[in-house]
């Protein structure tokens, strides 16, 4: 998708904490001229790839931080195949074990990002992602 | 199978990249719009503006569910946010308060930035209307936020409109500046569980009182008439005066008696043969707007850069005025 806008779900699937890592992704993508749909707390994977197939995204951002990312993203990647957006690239934050990022890695999440990432290197990754969807 | 097909056989994957294709406003996006044309005109367009954080998205949420609930209609949710001016980026966060509608697959949401595009918005909303509505929504949910003019454009262009009040928003006055109680057809007062509906009630039945009745302005021949308004005792069966409903979006009291309000609206525009005159309105206005984007960049094509640049420069010493230009290069 070269025309118009890149879109971006942001989520934070499971029960744990709070949104406002999430919501300050949320906004430095907006300042980096995308538009964000902002879905909010406690998301199933079924509500992130209903919401991903609804808004025609180029990217979803996700957010973990109780440690389920082993059980949530296989769920919601293969949810995405199945709904027919497998070129639909993913993202996610939080603090992942290195061992874990591998595997995620693998299954294709396109970048994984710490407490400690700066937003542009995820604005960067976005632009990448969606130039190769193209 | 190609899109529009597709999308006729309530593909979702096709829809939301018809959504796509006709929010950017492609050559593919034209090209389904066009095809799927003959299968449109069957859904109730229902438009909910008022001011930020009314309980818009709150209450577009409960009347989805009314709808799923009492008609088994499905239902479509367009919510429109506004684009920041300056990065042209946008957080879209209506879908926050619309997880109960998750999971059912007879209800589709989805959420457009504004994108800054002058009139345009209007056009562009009434384009994914066309996309839902030949991809089997019954009901079609427009919220946008404020009371702008483009607020008022979309307006226009839906059937019903509601106009979301809440108490205390620091005041009532608001609602006047903005004229907007002038388009409402229902004035639906939510958080109607907070202090002070009383007040914000009585005052807004006032500021309706004053505002009605309005005379009904269409488009004729791209030119405005005014149709008078009765007067309030003959004709009444005519004219639709705007309904009041208290609701609490939060936990569903007062949906059934707005929904009840809304499908008498619906008859009331049936009966009275303004649904027609609505649905020309909606696609006059297509027709007109087309015609003038396709008109203009079809003269700007004929003519060269540098006559355009020449008789810019002329404009800009005052040598001669945009109306004579004008008129030099028509005439
Ligand atoms: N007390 C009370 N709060 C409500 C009611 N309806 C909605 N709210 C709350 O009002 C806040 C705003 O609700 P939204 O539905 O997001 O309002 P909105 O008009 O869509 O907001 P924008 O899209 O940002 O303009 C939320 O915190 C809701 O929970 C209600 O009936 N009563
Ligand atoms: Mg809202």
């Amino acid at each position: 998708m070269v025309e118009g806008n890149i879109r971006v779900l942001v989520a934070k699937p499971g029960l744990d904490g709070h949104d406002r890592g999430a919501k300050v992704v949320a906004r430095a993508l907006r300042d980096a001229g995308m538009e964000v749909i902002y879905t909010g707390l406690r998301q199933t994977p079924e509500m992130i790839a209903e919401a991903a197939l609804q808004e025609d995204v180029d990217v979803v951002g996700i957010s973990i931080l109780s440690g389920a990312h082993m059980a949530l993203v296989p769920r919601i990647l293969e949810l995405m195949k199945t709904n027919g957006q497998e070129d639909v690239k993913l993202f996610l934050g939080g603090i992942i074990p290195d061992e874990d990022i591998v595997q995620l890695k693998e299954m294709g999440v396109s970048g994984i990002y710490g407490p400690g990432a700066s937003t542009e290197d995820i604005v960067a990754q976005i632009r990448k992602d969606v130039l190769k969807r193209a | 199978m190609n899109l529009s097909q597709a999308l006729l056989n309530q593909d979702r994957l096709a829809l939301s990249r018809t959504l796509t294709h006709v929010e950017n406003n492609s050559e593919e996006g034209r090209k389904v719009l066009s095809e799927i044309f003959p299968y449109t005109g069957k859904a109730h367009l229902i438009g909910i503006t008022g001011a930020p954080g009314t309980g818009k998205s709150t209450l577009v949420n409960q009347l989805a569910l009314y709808y799923r609930r009492e008609k088994d209609h499905r239902v479509a949710v367009l919510a429109v946010d506004p684009s920041s001016p300056f990065t042209g980026g946008a957080v879209l966060g209506d879908r926050v308060r619309m997880r109960d509608l998750s999971g059912d697959p007879n209800v589709f949401i989805r959420s457009m930035a504004s994108r800054g595009s002058l009139g345009g918005l209007a056009q562009s909303t009434s384009a994914m209307v066309q996309v839902f509505d030949a991809a089997g929504f019954d009901i079609i949910l427009v919220e946008t936020v404020g009371a702008g003019q483009a607020e008022v454009d979309i307006a226009k262009l839906a059937y019903t409109t509601l106009v979301v009040e809440a108490p205390g928003l620091g005041d009532d006055i608001q609602a006047i500046k903005a004229g907007i109680l002038e388009i409402a057809d229902i004035l639906v007062i939510n958080k109607a569980d907070r202090p002070g509906v009383e007040n914000t009630e009585r005052a807004l039945k006032g500021m309706l009182e004053l505002a009605h009745p309005t005379p009904r302005v269409f488009q004729h021949h791209g030119r405005q008439m005014v149709v008078e308004a009765p007067e309030k005792d003959d004709e009444q069966e005519n004219f639709w005066f705007t309904e009041v409903k208290r609701t609490v979006a939060k936990d569903g009291t007062g949906i059934n008696e707005l929904g009840k309000a809304i499908e008498k609206h619906v008859r009331f525009l049936r009966e009275s043969n303004e649904w027609d005159k609505q649905t020309r309105i909606q696609l006059q206005s297509t027709f007109d707007s087309l015609l003038r984007e396709t008109l203009f960049a079809r003269f700007l094509d004929e003519l060269s850069q540098e006559a355009y640049e020449e008789i810019m420069s002329k404009i800009l010493k005052r040598e001669i005025s945009p109306w004579g230009a004008v008129e030099e290069l028509l005439g």
